[in-house]
């Protein structure tokens, strides 16, 4: 098998985990997924944020190690606030993300596999169509390019995970003992 | 083995297993989870068999290849993980429309299906203007403490958030 292949295949397996994970968890749902967007059931950030807190001290932990060199996306105030508001309000109305409407499409949602997965596909081509007048204009905007926490707050990397993780434990308690 | 059968994992289990899934995506792939791009390919394959290969010259397909790569693969993997999962689980089940948009808006299935692929448009439009979706910046980007996976992730939820409050006439 060609390298190539190799990693399609990696590709592949690693997809059928993360598939199988986001279906144990619920949130393959729309009722899950628009729960949380209502405040109402908290399955969705608890899942994130405990996936965020368990990857952000063994990534760092690995990078110190030489094992792996995770590189943080670049942005700008133009790309990341104005494109993440307008994916909010297709998230609340389609009611899936990217990544959960292919596990939806899995559980049998055929809203999310007909509609849904067709619109996705055509706003992803839209972007594509606008791309040279957005990257010329907005996206511009506000540029900080492949800035992290650590380097705004000019602190050591663990000085931003240990009370990122602190805060992430409190929260879970909050929900918790409110019942949510 | 009744932890494949179960319906439902508690969501800090699974956030842990995705937490892992993430440290062996880079480890053994050198990639982050994500799934957005992969719908961006998608589309360029399209338009790469309705107009032929002149559309692979559009600049975005120039830097996002009309092609399956390892990502696509990740997100053709979710699918049938969750196949999987949902069917050990009895939990498999074709829905047209899910019961809660049902009990809110009614049992067409046209109204539900054009929002779906209203909500899709924004949402493909949006991961693809903001670089990311709920997994590459919500989930991969925030852990490596990245700023513009940060304001991301918080724009998708405020964004999300307002937008349900009011289709759910949560806001007068």
């Amino acid at each position: 098998m060609n390298k190539r292949k190799e990693q399609l295949l990696r590709g592949l397996i690693f997809g059928i985990l993360f598939g199988f994970l986001l279906q144990k968890g619920g949130v393959t749902k729309y009722d899950v997924i628009v729960g949380q967007l209502l405040l109402e059931d908290f399955t969705v950030l608890k899942i994130m944020l405990t996936a965020v807190l368990v990857g952000a001290v063994g990534l760092r932990l690995f990078q110190s190690l030489g094992w792996a060199q995770p590189s943080p996306k670049a942005g700008s105030w133009g790309r990341n606030a104005v494109g993440g508001l307008i994916f909010g309000i297709g998230f609340a109305v389609l009611g899936y993300c990217p990544g959960t409407i292919a596990g939806a499409i899995g559980n049998g949602y055929l809203d999310a596999a007909v509609g849904g997965l067709t619109g996705v596909v055509l706003g992803s081509g839209l972007l594509a169509a606008a791309y040279p007048r957005l990257r010329a204009g907005i996206w511009k905007q506000g540029d900080f390019g492949k800035l992290t926490l650590p380097q705004l707050f000019k602190v050591n990397d663990w000085a931003i995970i240990v009370p990122m993780s602190a805060l992430i434990l409190l929260l879970f308690y909050l929900l918790e003992s409110a019942g949510l | 083995m009744t932890w494949l059968t179960s319906v439902r994992w508690s969501p800090y289990a699974v956030g842990i297993g995705i937490g892992v899934l993430s440290w062996l995506t880079w480890l053994i792939s050198g990639k982050p989870l994500g799934c957005s791009t992969s719908f961006a390919r998608s589309a360029g394959m399209i338009e790469k068999m309705v107009w032929g290969e002149q559309a692979a010259l559009k600049p975005y397909y120039q830097e996002v290849k009309p092609e399956v790569d390892w990502q696509w693969m990740l997100v053709l993997g979710m699918v049938i993980g969750s196949f999987l999962s949902s069917l050990l689980s009895g939990d498999f089940e074709l829905v047209w429309i899910p019961s809660r948009w049902e009990t809110a808006f009614g049992s067409g299935v046209g109204t539900r299906f054009i929002a779906a692929f209203l909500g899709g448009v924004l949402l493909g439009f949006g991961s693809r203007w903001a670089d990311g979706c709920t997994s590459g910046h919500g989930i991969s980007g925030t852990m490596l403490l990245a700023v513009s996976s940060w304001i991301s992730a918080i724009c998708f939820f405020i964004g999300g958030i307002v937008a349900a409050y009011l289709l759910y006439g949560r806001i007068a």
